[in-house]
């Protein structure tokens, strides 16, 4: 999940709808916790970027490295 | 100990170069191309903003998305207050950096050229603007000058982009970065004005002698701002690779018993006085070694001065120069600065020494820009220079007037 | 089709697509103060904002559609889109079809937010201020019921909700904590650019 936190006025919409991976820092804004978002959390994920009154959320596709060859 | 390479020729009283002069000592301007990138890569040029990025890295990224269309920003804004490096190389040596602009153009395939030089910079304005005057019909109009705002974000790459597309010099997300979409949504590269005076003189003298200019491995020169209880404060050109004391002794020699020595300005951070005798100042081996020589800022910080006090204040500059576009940097810096005011005062309310590492972490990374990151890693550095200090302090219970 | 149930549905679909309305420009302006408490989340102002607009959106198109087809109306589809065009009641017909129309433009922007980006739809979505009232005016002139006492109760406590609304949302200051001193910095680094 990618936000712009320049656009982000703490609206606090997302960490409402996806608190697996959005929490509040002590000023309201949101903290998202780093890394892919597995497939079940998806849902919960797109419901976020949609809840944002500012579009600051944005999700992106990560690249996923190649598995080693045995 | 001092190789002159930008600051070689007629002395500082002699002003700014003109142009007749410049193409006399050094010889006419060699064009700008991808061979020049390679050269530059070989040098081991790297940035001199404060990110000590390689610069031949980022032009050949600017290069390979460019159209023939791509933008040149000289980022000469320097709002950083302690430094006045580049400052003084526009207003001595304005022809050096107007060249580096030119062959990073035509290297990278831009068709424009913006001088962004800080409107508050009286005599590096006056030197780029005569100096713009000098230059060839050809040459004069790829070239525009633009003052920047006074702010200590106006010379972020991304602010620097966004006051040419709209006259506001705030910091923007990123993705995209300049490099990516700019200025008119083209590639744009944004490059310090040091770093493209010294790709000048590379063009010219080439890679091999740029390595002479260093020492004990480290390549070329650097120019630093040197301030605070020093006998010479100003700014000096040393060959990369001199030690900080090494440089103290080039700026006369400290006054007293150093406390601390200030390094890379208020986007830098504190070191203790043994560490300065033998760091290395060499843009490229700090950043290969996690650190950082910044924007070349090396200030002594006098032993009769209040560590605290001084720290208290920087971090107030930096709350107040915050952008205010994200909340975790302008509230987060706030109340970091308010809680080492109150520590530096000898006020503090009870809790405010962990506090303020917890806010650190929770403030660290959370900006658009690297601003909230650099304040933090300079109260970081406070918080381990001063340690005693901070405790002392943090355990007063001074009369509270409440 | 029977012409009275025709001409009751049209009557009863407009009066709860107002109260419908009424209720999503109150939530609009309560979303917009950040209103919220333990058991009223944000995300429960602005769903309940975007559901039931959807739904007054629903018994528009009934009182609309329901209208045109009576035959005891005479109003061609065309009265529906072209505001002022028909011969019953012209003026405050057409007002509705006005407020109709600007919400057709709210919509549709609300639904394509994610291509023309947020101050497009937020400039656009204003309109829904100058939609409301029209649909209140309209109402009163074209309405059969207007001086029944249980329309006019229904009238008096939309418009009360609404001026209440209204009434704190110019009273509040910005809810957003870093306007003004985002403002103030931007003042500071604006520059007039010579091109």
């Amino acid at each position: 999940m990618w936000i712009d936190r320049t656009k982000c006025d703490g609206h606090k919409l997302c960490a409402e709808l996806f608190p697996e991976r959005i929490h509040l820092d002590d000023w309201g804004y949101p903290i998202i916790v780093a890394g892919p978002i597995p497939g079940p959390l998806m849902l919960h994920a797109q419901k976020a970027v949609d809840s944002c009154p500012v579009l600051a959320l944005a999700l992106r596709r990560v690249e996923r490295p190649k598995p080693a060859k045995t | 100990m001092t190789n002159l390479s930008l600051f070689g020729g007629p002395p500082p009283s002699a002003g700014p170069e003109r142009f007749a002069d410049h193409v006399r000592r050094l010889g006419p301007r060699p064009a700008g191309n991808r061979a020049l990138i390679d050269t530059l890569d070989r040098s081991g040029l790297v940035g001199r903003g404060g990110a000590s990025f390689p610069v031949a890295t980022k032009w050949r990224t600017v290069q390979s998305r460019s159209r023939g269309a791509a933008i040149v920003i000289a980022n000469g804004a320097e709002g950083e207050p302690l430094s006045r490096k580049d400052q003084t190389l526009m207003s001595l040596r304005p022809h050096l950096v107007i060249d580096g602009a030119l062959l990073a153009a035509e290297s990278v395939g831009a068709n424009r050229i913006l001088l962004y030089v800080g409107e508050a910079h009286g005599a590096a304005l006056a030197a780029v603007t005569r100096a713009l005057a000098e230059r060839p019909a050809g040459e004069k109009a790829r070239l525009n000058l633009l003052p920047a705002p006074p702010s200590y974000v106006a010379g972020e790459e991304t602010a620097a982009v966004r006051f040419v597309n709209s006259g506001v010099a705030a910091p923007t997300a990123i993705p995209p970065r300049p490099f990516e979409r700019g200025v008119d949504g083209r590639p744009t590269l944004v490059q310090n004005v040091e770093s493209l005076a010294h790709a000048a003189l590379i063009a010219r003298f080439g890679d091999a002698w740029f390595h002479t200019l260093g020492r004990h491995g480290a390549v070329g020169t650097v120019l630093l701002t040197v301030s605070g209880a020093v006998i010479k404060p100003g700014v000096i050109e040393v060959a990369s690779g001199c030690t900080v004391d090494e440089v103290l002794a080039l700026a006369g020699g400290v006054r007293g018993t150093p406390r601390a020595v200030l390094l890379g300005g208020y986007f830098g951070g504190w070191i203790s006085p043994q560490r300065a005798a033998t760091m290395v100042l060499d843009p490229r081996g700090l950043r290969a070694a996690g650190g950082s020589l910044g924007c070349g800022v090396v200030s002594v910080l006098e032993e009769a001065a209040d560590p605290l006090e001084i720290s208290a204040r920087i971090m107030q500059h930096l709350a107040t120069e915050s952008a205010a576009q994200c909340g975790p940097c302008f509230f987060g810096l706030r109340s970091l600065s308010a809680a080492t005011s109150r520590i530096a005062a000898r006020h503090p309310d009870h809790g405010d020494l962990p506090q303020l590492h917890r806010w650190a972490a929770m403030v660290k990374g959370r900006g658009a820009c690297r601003h909230p990151d650099g304040a933090v890693a300079f109260l970081q550095s406070a918080l381990t220079v001063f340690e005693s200090e901070f405790a002392a302090a943090a355990g007063a219970r001074g009369q509270k007037v409440s | 089709m029977n012409n009275t149930v025709l001409w009751y549905t049209t009557r009863g679909a407009g009066t709860v697509s107002l109260l419908l309305f009424t209720a999503v420009v109150v939530l609009g302006i309560l979303s917009t103060l950040r209103v919220e408490s333990p058991s009223w989340p944000r995300f429960l102002t602005t769903g309940l904002h975007r559901n039931l607009a959807l739904m007054a959106l629903v018994f528009l198109a009934l009182h609309i559609v329901t209208a045109v087809v009576d035959p005891f109306t005479h109003l061609g589809w065309l009265a529906a889109v072209v505001p002022f065009s028909s011969y019953y009641r012209t003026f405050w017909l057409g007002l509705g079809t006005v407020a109709f129309e600007l919400l057709i433009a709210v919509t549709v922007t609300s639904l394509v937010r994610g291509f023309i980006g947020h101050g497009a739809w937020r400039a656009i979505h204003w309109l829904s201020y100058a939609s409301w009232p029209l649909a209140v005016v309209h109402s009163f002139g074209t309405g059969t019921d207007t001086w029944s006492v249980w329309m006019l109760a229904i009238d008096v406590l939309c418009i009360l909700a609404v001026a209440a609304a209204v009434a704190a949302r110019l009273l509040t200051q910005s809810p957003d904590p870093l306007s003004a001193d985002r403002a103030r910095f931007r003042e500071r680094v604006s520059r007039k650019l010579t091109k």
